[in-house]
């Protein structure tokens, strides 16, 4: 059931031979424009990072079209799991950067009003991003019930889970697994093997022979594909999805990609991660891999490449302008939201918290600084 | 009205709710075909087939964690986790997912969902499965914890944590599953989360309570009024979000308290309520407060008796605070 030679689909000259992808050219436009969309909020944070008006960050780098690949097999019904590696999907989807500014700058119209770090985004429309938590593989398992229940409400929504290397050595990797196996639940586990766990190499991680052969043990098939091929990454989800929709059940997918950059802004990669194999995987930049792909399809234009990205970096810088002189969230928001409706305890803590405000002052901000 | 044991109670709540309510789905271990092995689940897939109520893998995280995938996509899933013991693989869900689903999302996301666990000692289960964990949960903000001691109750907390918009951990004294009967309304009916409730009325100290403790303490309690000590017992029923306003009045009512359960003591409920009465109504008490607890120890297999507090311990205790 599992292959270990990676589904590849775009050629190195860009040629697509024998697959025809069934996107239009401004599909495959926005295609191209997510990936640099990713890029280019990535930069633009780097720098908001690097100048301390943000606190954190997490570059993609290298891993644009696993994300875009997978984001175009999904309908917007369907439901994503996310890392926090993969915003690209949410991009894709609608998400225009202004929304993924305002958790970056944990402001008041951050959905989730600066109760989560940056890049923990939360968006239910046009697509269902759920909120990204931190520990590790807890959001697998929630993929499998959240599946599950669109199958028990008759409808035919999918979910998609999205994981790192890291993630298969996590509890939730194997409830997760063994309970869609049972259930033939329509989901699809999307392992993105980015090279590292922070610091861990997956050989590090796992003594068998890759990661989707882990599928045949929870009685489901598991692919391999290149994760730097969009398309084959699409081919991949298209074909998963579809086995779910039908009511075939689960599928594992194992992108192989790499992570350009560090863990995060605050991480250090040259401590763990050869210079080589860093130069070796910048030859497979996915970006111009599908550049060569459009130019051999006869849709490339230079002009309207550099239009967009001109467009982009201003697009973003625009965002992160805009997000930032939204005010950060009220006092109020600490108190609400944690259960429906706020119980005694936690409105009488509210109210000393507000006295306290008006007799001393406000809180001054300590600035803290995120290590990892 | 017919009388119930609380097992029956809780299997009359469960079938109450998904008769009222087709998105409520029953599945844990063994609760298809065995009906769970306290039989709280009995009936239930024969009556509403295995869509509705079935057998997971032997897995608490997948378990917990499917559900809240469940809950954030329209179904209202009432999982069971076979004894509480074993609850501590899906920790994490529980504590870090969802109790925190609702706060991270700003709303956009929330899991309401019940999880049902016999808890508690009386059964000679030893250290595994006797274990009385609500302090652990008690200190998670978006959780709600619920413990029923009667039959009455059981069934109406139930129901209320089934339709309640938030995650609830829904933990029952398996003591007594059996042991006590009460009448209990046929159909559909609500005891209000939040809420404590007054067992015994009495003027002269507090005795705070809840699960399988409560029974202790009314014996202590008649025990106490042969001397001519009148004790106030409270049921507190609903840990988190706890009804402070009820536990501070019935505190000032009395001035002298003690607080009883079966957990270790050490950064246990009775801590908290003993800081509440301390923080907010000191200058109404006439005694230190007294905690009479279970052991900071683990849970002993052949002395349990000597671990859970008893009427010995309980009447102990307010005969030296109404003396004090």
């Amino acid at each position: 059931m599992s292959t270990t030679q990676p589904l590849s689909v775009i050629e190195p000259d860009g040629a697509v031979r024998g697959y025809d992808p069934g996107l239009s050219p401004d599909e495959l436009w926005h295609c191209y424009r997510t990936m640099k969309a990713v890029r280019a909020f990535d930069a633009i944070c780097l720098k908001l990072q690097r100048s301390g008006r943000i606190g954190f960050s997490i570059p993609n780098e290298g891993i644009e079209a696993t994300q875009v690949g997978a984001a175009s097999a999904l309908r917007k019904s369907d439901w994503l799991f996310p890392s926090y590696r993969d915003f690209g999907m949410a991009m894709y989807h609608g998400i225009h950067p202004v929304e993924m500014m305002h958790n970056m700058f944990g402001n008041a119209k951050d959905n989730a009003v600066g109760r989560q770090m940056p890049v923990h985004f939360s968006f239910v429309d046009p697509i269902k991003f759920v909120s990204i938590s931190s520990p590790i593989g807890t959001h697998i398992p929630q993929a499998v019930g959240a599946a599950f229940a669109a199958q028990r409400r008759g409808e035919d929504t999918v979910a998609l889970v999205s994981f790192g290397d890291g993630g298969t050595s996590s509890l939730g990797f194997h409830s997760g697994m063994n309970f869609a196996g049972v259930w033939k639940a329509p989901v699809v586990f999307l392992c993105q093997n980015n090279g590292y766990a922070i610091s861990l190499s997956t050989e590090e991680q796992t003594a068998s022979a890759g990661f989707a052969i882990k599928a045949q043990a929870y009685g489901m098939p598991g692919v391999v594909v290149d994760g730097n091929d969009l398309l084959a990454v699409r081919k991949a989800v298209l074909e998963a999805v579809a086995r779910a929709r039908a009511g075939r059940g689960p599928t594992l997918i194992e992108a192989k990609t790499f992570r350009m950059g560090g863990h995060s802004t605050s991480d250090d990669p040259t401590k763990y991660v050869p210079a080589e194999e860093i130069e070796a995987w910048r030859q497979k930049d996915p970006i111009p891999r599908f550049q060569r792909f459009m130019a051999a399809q006869g849709i490339w234009d230079d002009a309207r490449a550099e239009a967009m990205e001109a467009e982009l970096t201003e697009e973003v810088a625009q965002a992160a302008r805009d997000a930032e002189a939204v005010p950060k969230p009220g006092l109020e928001t600490i108190f609400s939201d944690v259960y429906a409706d706020i119980p005694q305890h936690i409105r009488r803590q509210g109210e000393d918290a507000f006295d306290l405000e008006r007799r001393r002052g406000g809180a001054s901000d300590g600035g803290g600084e995120f290590p990892l | 009205m017919a009388t119930q044991t609380l097992i029956q109670a809780v299997n009359d709540g469960l079938k109450t709710s998904m008769r009222t309510d087709s998105t409520v789905h029953v599945f844990g271990e063994d609760v298809g075909k065995k009906g769970g092995v306290f039989l709280a689940t009995e009936g239930l897939q024969t009556e509403f087939g295995k869509d509705r109520c079935f057998d997971t893998p032997l897995s608490e995280d997948g378990i917990i964690g499917t559900a809240i995938g469940m809950a954030m996509n329209g179904l209202k899933p009432v999982c069971e986790i076979q004894f509480q013991d074993f609850i501590f693989p899906a920790f994490d869900q529980i504590v870090s997912e969802a109790a925190k689903l609702r706060y991270r999302s700003g709303g956009q996301y929330t899991a309401p969902m019940v999880i049902r666990t016999p808890y508690g000692g009386g059964i000679r289960g030893g250290l595994y499965h006797s274990q009385s964990g609500e302090a652990y949960f008690c200190h998670t903000p978006g959780l709600k914890v619920v413990i029923p001691s009667t039959p009455y109750d059981a069934k109406g907390l139930l129901i209320s944590s089934i339709e309640d918009p938030d995650p609830v951990l829904f933990l029952e004294p398996k003591a007594l599953y059996r042991t006590l009967k009460d009448e209990v309304p046929e159909g559909h009916f609500t005891v209000d989360l939040s809420t404590t409730r007054e067992a015994r009325a009495g003027k002269d100290v507090t005795v705070f309570c809840y699960g399988a403790m409560v029974p202790v303490c009314m014996k202590a309690a008649g025990q106490a009024a042969e001397q001519g000590i009148e004790c106030k017992v409270v049921d507190l029923r609903t840990l988190l979000p706890l009804d402070e306003e009820g536990v501070l009045d019935a505190a000032k009512s009395t001035g002298r308290v003690v607080v009883v359960h079966e957990a270790p003591r050490f950064c246990g409920f009775g801590g908290e309520i003993s800081a509440l009465i301390a923080e907010h109504a000191i200058e109404y008490m006439e005694a230190p407060i007294k905690r009479v607890t279970g052991f900071d120890t683990p849970f002993p297999n052949t002395l349990e008796h000597h671990y859970l507090p008893d009427e010995r311990r309980v009447l102990d205790a307010v005969e030296s605070v109404a003396r004090y």
